[in-house]
Parts: C-alpha cells; structure tokens; sequence
C-alpha cells in the first residue's frame, strides 16, 4: 500500500523520474569515481609497475616479471628497512597503549571522584595530537639537539648522563629517539579513544562490585578491561597502521640515517622511487608494504570480530 | 562524608584526597609532557640567534620578534600558509560534498552491496599511502597537475573521503527514517530531500567531518611533498620540512615557523576538543 502510494506521489511530482536506486548510485557516483581514479586505480598500476624494471632517466622500461620480487627476497636493505619498521612499530604501540590508558584512567578516575571533567587537561591532551607531524619531527629535533638541545642539559642537570648524548646520530639512540617522538605525538589519540570507552562502562557495575568485596585491581581487570576491550583492539588496529607506514615523522627526523639504522620500509620505498627514480623496483617495495599492512589489518579485524562478539 | 560516619570516613576521605591529589600530580606531569616540547618551541622561537647555541639560561632576558620577522616576511612561508589554507579548505569542500551525497545513499538508498562497499571505504584508508605515490605522481604529470595546488587538493579531498563517508554514513543513519520518508512524501526528490531536510539536521556531523578533513589536508605531508616541486606550491608542512638552512640549521626561524603553521590547528582542536573525540570515536568504534 505505502509502496504504491509513494510512487504514485512520485511520478506525479518529480519531472525526471528516477528509481530510489539510481538515485543512490547517482549520488554516491561521483565518491566512487574519485576513489576508483585516485586510490583503486593507483594501487592497480603500481602492481603493473613492480612487475617492470623502470628507469625513466636513462629511457628504460621493460616488463621482467616477478623479478623485482626475486630481487626483494635477497636484498639486505628491505629485510634490514622491515626489522627496524617491526621494531619500530612494536615499541612504539605498546608504550602508547599502556601510556594510554594509564592516562585515560586517571582521567576518568578525576572526572568521577571530580564530577566534573578536567576539560583543561583534556585540551591540553589533544594538542599533540593536532601539531602536524613534521612540526612534531622539528620540535624533537631541536630537543635532541646534542650541544644546546633541551633533554641534554635536562639529564645534565638531573646527574643522569655526563657527556651530552648525540641521539639523532647515534645508531642505538636514533631509533628510541624516534620512539619517542612517536609516543609523544600519538599517545594522546589513543588516551582520548579509550578515555570515551571508558565513559561507557556503567557505574554500576564498578558499585555492585565494590559491595561484593572487589579491589581496585580486581575491579579493573573483572570490570574495565573485558568491556573495554573493543576499544583497545580498535586503538590497536589504528596506531599500528599508522606506525607500520610511518614515513614524515622518522623523514624529517632522521632521514633514515645514521647509516640507515631507522630506515623504515615506506621510506626505503620513497628514497627508491624518487630519489634513485626506480619506479619498477620502488613500486614493488611499496607492493610488499602493502601486502604487509593489509594481513596485518585482517589479522586484526579477525580478532576485532571475536571480541566484538564476545560483547555483543 | 557523612559527618557521623566518624573517624573511619574522616580517614577515608583523607585517603581520598591523597588519591585524588597523587591523580592530580601525574595528570600534571602528563600534561606537560604534552604540553613541554611544543612551549619548549615558544620559547626557542623568541631567543636571539646568541641565546640559541647556550643553555643555562633557559628563558632568555629580551625576547625577540626576528625570527618571526624573518619567516613571515622574507621566506616563502607566508605563501606556503596561503597554498595550505587554499588546499585544505577546497579538499575540505570537495570531500564533504561528495562525501555526504554517498553517505546520504548508503544510509537511505537501496543500493547493491552495501557492506561491501563500506568494508572497501574502510579499506582504502588502511592504504599505506607510499604505495600509490608513484602512480599517482605520474597520473598527474599525464594530466599536467604536477606542482599544482589542485593535485595536492585532490589527492586530499580523496584520502580523506573513506573518513568523511564513513562519518556521515553513521550521521545519516542516526536520524530517523520518518523524516527522510516525510520529505518524500511531500513531493521532495531524494537530492532535495537531502539538501533541504537532511543536511541541514546533520550540520553537526557535517562539522565535525570537515574539522577533521581539515586539520588532516592542513598537516599532510608526503602527497604535498611529493606532487610540488617549486617554493611558491609548497604547503606550509613542506616549507617547515626543508626549511632552507645556508650555513647552520636555523632553529630560531624553524621554531618560529613551527608554531605559525601549528596554530590554526592547534586552536581549532582546542576549540572543537569535544566534538573531535567524538568524531574520532564514532569513526572507529563503529568500524
């Protein structure tokens, strides 16, 4: 009845007749074809570009196959970019997920002793979050700035190093110095998400166990975590990505040096594609990084399809 | 407390406040580790070029305005804001324009494969972004884009679409249906429907969509880098990266340049704090 009174109404009010349907499509043609011309197909001609052997500075082109893959497989340098990406990746998650949620519990916990949310530590929170990234690689390089940079004389002054350390050029340091940068500038993302998980825990549930007898420990890890573990493996999935494909914060920060001990594989794949010009060869390093991100993300998105059915 | 709750309750609440109290001591220090490195930067940006290669005195007695003389009038950065705040405000419109049309027919048209579509929304802004550099850099030299702010605008408008779409999708879907259904009972076609009903209804999400599409298109990085080639198409995240150093490193100008480009941002996030959580937690928690 109502279907047919609504094309009724329809076909007498609207000049162009169109089916519901081809308006969905035609409205939501124009995200499709940008999408398709600007992402899907780019990734599609960067699969047929690995599979060439690409050198527009001296003329060359020519299909070779699988052989730029052959040649990945023994090159020391990829191995070498994938260790420290792994490397990078690990440390980096972990520190800001603790450090994360370490913040996000103080948060809630003023926000309830409180009753009212500390918004100035809230802004104050967001805002590494806002600075764009190569300011953030610009800030720290100047703190670790060896002869007059801040942290130098900082653990000077606390007695904890006597000669000044030359972080950004010291092939142990410069990796943790990136780290470091990383966990400053992207611990606040994961705080304020997990922050917003934690608001959806209800109270109650924190006072019947209270009364049941249930320390603070107990309550966190009975209560807190099972609920919000949706929350934290989306927190996961999202910064891991991020760190995996990590290219302007360690680029303007290091460069890849010293000696390409931070060296990551996006910016491997960048110093090969436009500064050696090797599209073929630089195509297939970004096509073995995109291999890697996406199991990464489906392995995730199998865990994250458990845990949201635990929940639900 | 309960005044009758005696000494128990007073010891409780002495504990309390001694929880309460530590809390706030942590939170502090967490703060200013957020807060340290970016005032850290103030302060370098005002020093005179003598008080930047000696520590001791951390805060400098005569604070100076030349490096910000310096960056804002003789060095292409002042273009380089203008070439961001053009980029950014145009992705900012294309994608949210294009963006709500689709969020708009995924919510409430009968489209084929909906969840397909949507899981390949959310997979292409796991898109590692290096794998697309290449083509992309010679798709817009085929087109005659290359060093042109409409390639960089472009390339953000569509990297930031999967967010804006997927955003606005979950907007679309929270109003109610009646009202959609109202609109096209009364004559609305689904595109007036849209304007004339629902956009303006979904004004929040729309706002929040263009905040964060902005303050992604504003702080972007390797696309810009790699898709301009001469100082006056450089966008302000560029220009702080190669920031010209003849001799030493400037920190001085670097710093004072940082804090430039940082502010619209900063200010916006500090601004629109709350609705931008949100945004984040609603484009994440329902993925």
């Amino acid at each position: 009845m109502t279907g047919q009174r609504s094309t009724v109404t329809r076909e007498a009010t609207s000049r162009v007749c169109l089916s519901e349907q081809a308006w969905g499509y035609l409205l939501a043609g124009p995200a499709f074809l940008l999408v398709g011309l600007l992402a899907v197909l780019p990734i599609a001609a960067a699969l047929w570009l690995s599979l060439h052997r690409r050198l527009p500075i001296f003329g060359v082109e020519e299909f070779v196959g699988a052989w730029n893959y052959v040649q990945l497989w023994s090159d020391d340098r990829f191995w070498a970019a994938c260790r420290t990406t792994l490397y990078f990746t690990a440390l980096s998650v972990t520190a800001e997920l603790l450090l994360g949620l370490w913040i996000a519990l103080l948060l809630d916990g003023l926000t309830s002793i409180r009753g009212g949310s500390p918004r100035w530590a809230q802004v104050m929170i967001i805002l590494p979050w806002a600075v764009p990234t190569v300011v953030s690689a610009q800030i720290w390089a100047w703190l670790y700035q060896p002869d007059y940079g801040l942290l130098n004389y900082l653990l000077r002054q606390a007695g904890l190093a006597t000669a000044p350390i030359d972080w950004l050029a010291d092939p142990d340091w410069a990796i943790h110095a990136a780290v470091m940068m990383d966990v400053w500038k992207t611990t606040p993302f994961a705080a304020l998400l997990l922050l917003a998980g934690l608001k959806t825990v209800p109270g109650d549930l924190y006072a019947a166990a209270r009364v049941d007898g249930a320390g603070a420990w107990k309550r966190f890890r009975l209560i807190t975590l099972p609920l919000l573990m949706p929350i934290v493996v989306i927190v996961l999935v999202f910064r891991t990505m991020d760190a995996v494909r990590v290219f302007d914060a360690v680029y303007v920060l290091t460069g890849g040096g010293p000696g390409n001990t931070t060296e990551t594989l996006s910016i491997y794949a960048y110093k090969t594609l436009f500064q050696t010009l090797q599209f073929g060869y630089g195509s297939a390093l970004a096509t073995a990084m995109f291999l890697i991100v996406a199991a990464l993300s489906s392995l995730y998105l199998l865990l994250l399809r458990r845990h949201l059915r635990d929940v639900a | 407390m309960m005044p009758g709750a005696g000494g128990n309750g007073s010891r409780g609440g002495i504990r309390r406040f001694g929880v309460r109290g530590l809390a706030f001591c942590v939170l502090i220090s967490a703060g200013l580790f957020c807060l340290g490195p970016v005032l850290w930067q103030a302060v370098t940006s005002v020093k005179s070029d003598q008080d930047l290669v000696r520590l001791p005195p951390i805060l400098p007695e005569q604070a100076t305005a030349s490096h910000y003389e310096r960056v804002l009038l003789q060095s292409p950065l002042a273009r380089s804001l203008v070439n961001s705040a053009v980029v950014a405000a145009s992705a900012t419109t294309v994608s949210i324009v294009v963006g709500s049309f689709c969020a708009f027919a995924l919510a409430r048209l009968p489209i084929a494969g909906k969840p397909v579509i949507l899981g390949l929304v959310l997979s292409t802004s796991m898109f590692p972004p290096i794998a697309v550099i290449s083509p992309l850099y010679l798709l817009m030299r085929g087109l005659g884009l290359r060093d042109t702010l409409v390639a960089v605008g472009l390339t953000h408008a569509v990297y930031a679409l999967p967010l804006a779409v997927w955003l606005l999708t979950s907007f679309f879907r929270q109003l109610p249906r009646e009202v959609y259904y109202a609109a096209r009972v009364d004559g609305c076609t689904p595109l007036r429907a849209l304007l004339s009903v629902l956009l303006p209804l979904a004004r929040p999400g729309l706002a929040v969509a263009a905040l964060l599409v902005f303050i992604y298109s504003w702080n972007e990085f390797m696309f810009a880098l790699t898709l301009t080639a001469s100082d006056s198409i450089r966008t302000a995240p560029v220009a702080v990266a190669l920031f010209p150093g003849l001799y030493e490193i400037p920190w001085g100008d670097i710093a004072a340049a940082s804090l430039v480009i940082t502010l619209p941002v900063a200010g916006l996030a500090a601004l629109f704090q709350r609705h931008i959580v949100a945004g984040l937690t609603a484009g994440s928690v329902k993925g």
